[in-house]
Order: C-alpha cells, then sequence, then structure tokens
C-alpha cells in the first residue's frame, strides 16, 4: 500500500488566497498527500469549506488546525472547550512548564510543540513524556529552525532534539515532524524531512513514521471523534431510526 | 577489496535565476561539512556528474552509505549568493541510466 506523506503545520499568511493555495500546491508536487493548515479561531466554517475545494482539485486533503497559545492553564482549558470540536487538529505552544503540563495531560490536545530558539523553554523531558503517553498527545518538531539557525545555535538545538526524541521513545510518544513554513521556498519533500530527523538520532523506520503513519493517525482518530456518528472511543452508529 | 557501492541523485534547484555548477557545488559542500564537519564531508564521495543550467537538474554521485547525510544537507540549503533557493532530490538510483530513464519519466 502507497504511504501517505502528511505535513501538520502549515502557516501560509491567510489574508492572501493565492498564497495559500500556492504553498498548497507546492506541497502536493513535493508528495504530500494531507496538510494541515494553521487557522485563527475567527476563521469562518464557510471559508474553510471553500478552501477544502480549493485543495481537492490540487488532489489534497487540508486538514484545520489551530496554534493554542494561552498563558495560563485556566486558559487553555478554557480555549480547548471554545475550539476543540471546530478544528481537526488542535497543537499547543507550551511557553512555560505548569502550561506544558496541562497541556500533556489534557486528552484534548494533539500536538504539544516548544518554542525551538529558546531551549530554556523546551519542557519535554520525562515527566512531560509519561504525561503524554498516557493521553495519546504527540511531541510536535519543526524542521524550521534546523533551515534558519546556523553555527552554535544549531548544534544547540540538535543536541536538546536528539535528548527530546530519546526520551519520546522510551515512552511510546509519538513524534511528527513537521515543516512549521510560511513560505513555499522552505518546504521539504517528505523524506528530506525524515533525513532531517536523522539529524536528532531517529532511526530510519521513525523518521518516516514521523512524516506518515504518526500525523496521519491524528488526524484519523480526530475525523472520527468530529463525526456526527462518534459515540465513545470504539462505539459508533452504524444505523438509526425504527429498523434497529 | 570490497566494491565500493554508488548512488545517483538528481536535484532539482528551485530558484528563479541561473547560477552555474561552481555555485552549487559550493554550496552543497559547504551545507555538508556545516552539518556534518570535514571528516563526514570526506565520506560522501560527492562528485557533480553533471548540471543542466536551463533546466536546473543536475546529477550527483555519492557513496550509497552517505544518501541520508547529502539528503538532509540538501535539505539544509536555503541560499545561494544570498539568493534564496530549495534544492530537492527528484529521484536516487543505483546506476546512471537508469536514473536519467527515471528523469524522463
Amino acid at each position: 500500500m502507497k504511504r501517505i506523506f502528511a505535513d501538520l503545520h502549515l502557516c501560509p499568511k491567510l489574508n492572501g488566497a493565492d498564497q495559500v493555495l500556492r504553498m498548497i500546491s507546492k506541497a502536493s508536487s513535493l508528495g504530500y498527500h494531507l496538510v494541515a493548515v494553521t487557522f485563527p479561531a475567527s476563521f469562518t466554517e464557510e471559508g474553510f469549506r471553500r478552501m477544502r475545494s480549493m485543495c481537492e482539485e490540487a488532489k489534497i486533503d487540508l486538514v484545520s488546525r489551530i496554534d493554542l497559545k494561552p498563558r495560563a492553564s485556566r486558559e487553555l482549558t478554557y480555549s480547548l472547550r471554545r475550539v476543540r470540536r471546530r478544528f481537526e487538529v488542535v497543537a499547543v505552544m507550551c511557553e512555560s512548564k505548569d502550561l506544558a503540563r496541562q497541556a500533556a495531560r489534557d486528552r484534548r490536545v494533539d500536538l504539544l510543540n516548544f518554542p525551538s530558539f529558546d531551549l530554556r523553554r523546551r519542557f519535554f523531558d520525562y515527566a512531560e513524556a509519561e504525561l503524554a503517553s498516557k493521553t495519546l498527545s504527540s511531541l510536535e518538531i519543526d524542521v524550521k529552525p534546523l533551515l534558519t539557525l546556523e553555527g552554535p545555535a544549531r548544534i544547540r538545538l540538535l543536541s536538546g532534539l536528539r535528548r527530546e526524541a530519546s526520551i519520546a521513545k522510551e515512552f511510546h510518544v509519538p513524534i511528527v515532524i513537521s515543516s512549521g513554513v510560511s513560505s513555499e521556498l522552505f518546504l521539504r519533500r517528505p523524506r528530506e524531512l525524515a533525513s532531517l530527523a536523522r539529524l536528532f538520532d531517529l532511526d530510519e523506520a521513525s523518521a518516516i513514521e514521523a512524516v506518515s503513519d504518526n500525523p496521519v493517525a491524528v488526524v484519523r482518530r480526530n475525523r472520527e471523534k468530529l463525526s456526527s456518528r462518534f459515540v465513545a472511543p470504539g462505539i459508533r452508529i452504524i444505523r438509526g431510526g425504527r429498523d434497529c | 577489496m570490497k566494491r565500493l557501492k554508488r548512488r545517483y541523485l538528481a536535484l532539482v534547484v528551485d530558484f528563479g535565476g541561473v547560477f552555474g555548477s561552481k555555485e552549487l557545488m559550493d554550496a552543497v559542500w559547504s551545507a555538508i561539512s556545516k552539518l556534518y564537519g570535514e571528516y563526514g564531508a570526506s565520506r560522501t564521495g560527492l562528485t557533480l556528474i553533471d548540471y543542466d543550467v536551463e533546466r536546473r537538474i543536475a546529477v550527483v554521485r555519492i557513496l550509497h552509505t552517505a544518501v541520508d547525510m547529502v539528503r538532509a544537507a540538501l535539505a539544509s540549503i536555503t541560499k545561494i549568493d544570498d539568493k534564496p533557493v530549495a534544492i530537492h532530490v527528484l529521484t536516487v538510483s543505483g546506476t546512471i541510466r537508469a536514473l536519467y530513464k527515471k528523469i524522463k519519466q
């Protein structure tokens, strides 16, 4: 069976539909079958539906994603209550330790993302991994900083990512490799992202899974949950009306 | 003596303008040495075979053990001569004849 490659973090500027389309068609030409675009909470359902139909023409599956950047744990809970049923992927940008712990504990969070430019604020440690392993959250690693940073900054980032990847592996927390870019020139082919993931000691199979199986599993799980037939994990309505 | 296995890579240069093979290879070598150092770069066996300036397709030969290293280094190239650029691996092959066949397809 053909492998489905996914990039769950594209950040085009949404004020120009042209740029979004250009970026999505570029992703399609690079071999992606599924991409997630970051939308603001105010984005309308109609706008998203229009964008999805345009993506179908480019033969690519569009996923709605929101990046939550709350300041406190309470704000995170409130935001999750508001947006969870509207977006297929919910990522939390963990700017503080309390927030990281709360996000890892919450089953409504799909992706845990940490600031790449400030290593002191990457809180993915053993405690965080243990919490995340119980709630099906994945660790998201953006490759953009690996492309833009140079010298000692990139060395420090790679060393930090190596440590996080090994912790995630130990606790069976899925790793999702995303691009996190806003320009199409920074987009890379899925196999190139996997090769970049090898820089922080992921083995070949895990690196490929991080750009295919792991992100696709997140989207499938959430689409099932968001469908009207979903009752609980493993239970869904298959027939309704008088004949059942 | 063990025979060296090689791989041929077809590269597409995503860039609006034109630059020569020297600039391209300088950028590739520089990216490899930045990521893996001179020792690592010496283990790639990188050689430029062909560069079509008009189609912006280059063919390079590397050792089969260095495919992932070179792929990662190529992905890390974002600029050549201060101009934004991206280099993608179009296809990988074990023989140069098969590589050209794949490019034509």
